[in-house]
């Protein structure tokens, strides 16, 4: 790579002087420059044609090394692989027929419906990512993970969240958790939902409820003691009502940000009631920790190898990435439902879409939701293939943000007086989306 | 698989290009935007250099004059001409818009007889350097509105109107003019022609003055009397009834689905030459650009970058999306619609951005900022403007013709 970019400086050097050359009163007077661009032209053929013989060698010379054979390098691709795609068509009909149907009467009621949480685990989502040795598919992807986060909130945002607080916390112990720590939580995820009646339920806790919260200079703090550790502090956007059996807890200790393994049960962990503008089936609340006494292992990832060692800005990341995609599925829900109704709702005697203020505002939520989407899947390709991603998950999520939530004011605006009542569900896009500016944590691809 | 990085196999040609950016454009950028209308002698050598780099491209090299569509095939993705323009381009105008819009034989006639030129007209035409003349003093983005017409007398076409805005009008070796054949008929009977430069009865009557790209020369073109010869028309000379000939018509504007990408990438390329100039001289001033949580409790400064940032990166995949799609025979009008889209009024906004954030440093002549943001403000104009591509988008969406969504 080094003598590469060296060559590299030396061509882009080469073309300053030829430029110099050409430019050159004398080259011009002289009639120099038609037979100095033939020479550029074949030098540069030559040169070019030379560097890729070269990679072609180099490649040919993997091939037949000791070494595992090398793939292909990889080209710009838009394409699902079967798998994703299978997935992809299973969830969205999921989302359709038993998410969407619920949505209304559970954001009206503020409540879970009953068995969403169980019925849910027959799409399998929490399975994915538990190693094959434990009972799930050993397919931890933080790309199909976005796929299946779009199109669940495809049906409906908040109830996703519901359903994916689970799957994100097997999602964390699978890719962090230490040996010991995966084999005593995550076969507790895998039970046959038709046999065993309880879910196993968990969540995220990140949030904490103060102005100006920071993921990076947490409140809730951990201290080490014989018996393991004490975790102190309080935690908001809590998903489903206190029912879940397991919590993730994000804390400082020893100066660094961690994640704490919480059974509910512990003792001094409380929660309450805390509804919001949006996410009000998921029912979150406040979740209050006070000194909790943790064993030995709850710290996640304690003793992995280097390469296994949780890493708090990713663990951030992703649950941004989460949120975004979730976003998308929501934005593309509304873009959905908007072109029906802007092209049978009439006004002066013709479809408001034959307007161009109606026009544009849908032409420009399919320009935005395009690019987020392409802003989050490289983001979480780059994650699942290892490769550093803070900076495209930032700027995803950036985008989302100011993206989504103007299509959640617009999907009201565009239904007009229609759009601020419960007839439609415009007006709980509108209050969902708010939160991508809000939220921390929460969700793991 | 989703692989959204610059593939391994065209880095080296998007490095090139980069190099080509900062050693060849940069240099004589300010020049030429002082000198509008002159020149640039130092494309000569350049050019020569990138005919070579593309002709020892095994996938077939780059640029206007090769643009086309792939054909569809599943078992394999091909990151081909499309993409590898596209990535080339951006980087070369990160360099300088204008110069990059004069490089000898990169003209949007190019991209025109490269789509639907016969094997004949390709074997005259493919090395000319071929300038594109649609617009006219009464006719803008209303394409099927032109009165230049093309009657038949023999075997020749006699062409007779009067073009404006044509990039490269003056230097180019031909121009692909649009004609109507018959007023009567609208958009079947509009055709393309190829004249060469020297045509009796064709003549360059005035280079426009402009806000930006002034290295790019923007002519005005009479045709009168100007006789062509008919296997210069481009595409079927048939005016069949009307829905064969809109048929014909939508051939023509399907080039566009190949050039609007391509002119997206030149925003993209612009935009990201601010976004960097401005990082490194907010640095000087001991401002980081760190991508740091939470962004709210950062400056406002930080914040507009980072949105500058987001968006640019949103163009830049929206563009190489198009690309893909084209390379690998995926229809990719609306897509190609919301690049242009995206990417013109993204560049325009970031190059304007950047000036009112660096004050004066942006708004005088000593840094190149306030150059391009002259130079941008054409890529949300001309290939379509702003509003043209969400009408095409709207209309695709909200399945609408023309008629019904004005």
């Amino acid at each position: 790579m080094a003598s590469f970019s060296f060559g590299m400086k030396l061509q882009g050097l080469a073309l300053g002087l030829a430029s110099r050359f050409a430019a050159h009163p004398l080259v011009q007077k002289y009639g120099l420059a038609k037979s100095a661009e033939k020479l550029a032209y074949i030098s540069t053929k030559k040169g070019f044609q030379l560097i890729q013989k070269g990679l072609a060698k180099k490649s040919l010379g993997n091939k037949n090394g000791i070494k595992a054979l090398p793939s292909p390098p990889p080209l710009f691709d838009l394409t699902l692989s079967d798998e994703q795609q299978m997935i992809r068509d299973s969830v969205k009909a999921y989302a359709e027929n038993n998410i969407r149907p619920l949505a209304l009467a559970a954001d009206e009621q503020a409540k879970l419906p009953e068995s969403l949480l169980q019925d849910s685990q027959e799409l399998g989502l929490n399975y994915f990512s538990i190693p094959e040795s434990l009972g799930g598919a050993g397919q931890l992807s933080p790309m199909t993970s976005v796929l299946i986060a779009e199109d669940l909130a495809w049906g409906d945002f908040s109830l996703t969240f519901a359903i994916l607080a689970s799957t994100s916390v097997t999602n964390t112990l699978s890719r962090w958790g230490n040996k010991k720590q995966q084999a005593l939580w995550l076969p507790k995820f895998c039970a046959d939902p038709s046999t065993n009646k309880e879910t196993f339920n968990a969540a995220i806790a990140v949030q904490e409820p103060q102005p100006l919260f920071n993921s990076d200079l947490l409140t809730t703090s951990a201290k080490q003691n014989k018996k393991g550790y004490v975790l102190n502090g309080t935690k908001s956007l809590v998903p489903l009502a206190g029912t879940a059996n397991l919590y993730l807890v994000a804390a400082q200790f020893k100066g660094k940000n961690e994640v704490f393994i919480v059974p509910a049960n512990a003792k001094g962990v409380s929660f309450k009631s805390s509804p919001a503008m949006g996410l009000r089936s998921a029912e979150v609340g406040i979740l209050q920790f006070d000194k909790v006494q943790l064993d030995k292992d709850a710290l996640l990832g304690a003793g992995n190898a280097p390469y296994q060692q949780f890493n708090y800005e990713n663990f951030i990341d992703s649950s941004h990435l989460s949120w975004c995609a979730m976003a998308i599925g929501c934005c593309q829900s509304a873009l959905d439902y908007l072109i029906p109704y802007v092209n049978e709702r009439y006004a002066f005697g013709e479809p408001i879409s034959h307007r161009q203020s109606v026009a544009f505002m849908i032409a420009n939520m399919k320009i935005e939701i395009e690019s987020m989407r392409l802003l989050v899947w490289k983001a979480a390709s780059r994650f699942e293939r290892g490769e550093e991603f803070h900076r495209d998950a930032f700027l995803a999520h950036h985008l989302c943000m100011e993206k989504s939530m103007e299509i959640g004011t617009n999907a009201v605006q565009l239904l007009g007086g229609h759009g601020f009542t419960k007839e439609h569900p415009a007006e709980r896009w509108y209050r969902d989306l708010r939160v991508l500016s809000v939220i921390n944590g929460g969700l793991q691809l | 698989m989703i692989y959204l990085e610059v593939p391994k196999k065209l880095r080296m040609l998007v490095d090139q290009a980069r190099q080509t950016a900062d050693h060849v454009f940069r240099p004589i950028s300010r020049k030429y935007d002082r000198a509008e209308h002159d020149y640039p002698i130092e494309l000569d050598m350049f050019a020569a250099i990138m005919d070579g780099m593309n002709d020892a491209l095994v996938d077939g090299g780059a640029g206007s004059g090769k643009l086309r569509q792939g054909t569809k095939d599943s078992s394999q993705i091909q990151n081909g001409i499309n993409m590898t323009t596209v990535l080339g381009l951006a980087e070369l105008c990160r360099g300088d818009v204008g110069l990059s819009l004069t490089m000898p034989r990169q003209g949007l006639g190019n991209a025109a007889i490269a789509a639907v030129a016969n094997d004949e007209q390709l074997a005259r035409f493919g090395n000319k350097w071929a300038a594109m003349a649609i617009t006219e003093p009464g006719c803008g983005s209303d394409s099927a509105a032109v009165r230049t017409s093309a009657f038949k007398d023999g075997d020749d076409y006699i062409i007779n109107g009067e073009k404006i805005f044509v990039t490269a009008g003056e230097r180019a070796d031909a121009v692909v003019v649009w004609a109507t054949v018959d007023k009567n008929l609208g958009k079947a009977a509009i055709k393309s022609f190829v004249v060469e430069k020297g045509t009796p009865g064709m003549e360059v009557t005035r280079l426009e003055k402009k806000l930006g790209i002034k290295a790019s020369d923007t002519a005005s073109i009479s045709f009168n009397d100007c006789r062509v010869p008919r296997a210069n028309l481009l595409g079927s000379e048939e005016v069949s009834s009307s829905k064969g000939g809109e048929k014909g018509f939508a051939g023509v504007m399907q080039t566009f689905d190949n050039t609007r990408p391509v002119v997206a990438a030149m925003a993209v390329g612009v935009a990201t030459a601010s976004i960097e100039r401005t990082k490194e001289l907010l640095k000087e001033q001991g401002i980081d650009i760190d991508y740091k949580r939470p962004a709210k409790l950062g400056s406002q400064l930080k914040a507009e970058v980072y949105r500058m940032e987001a968006e640019l990166e949103a163009a830049r995949l929206l563009t190489i999306k198009a690309a893909w799609m084209a390379d690998n025979g995926q229809p990719n009008s609306i897509e190609a619609s919301i690049s242009k889209a995206k990417a013109g009024r993204v560049a325009n906004n970031i190059t304007l951005k950047c000036v009112e954030l660096l004050g004066t440093v942006g708004y005088c002549e000593d840094e190149l900022l306030e150059k391009w943001a002259r130079d941008s403000k054409i890529l949300d104009i001309f290939e379509g403007t702003q509003q043209i591509q969400q009408l095409i988008i709207a209309r695709r969406l909200l399945d609408k013709s023309s008629s019904e969504l004005k």
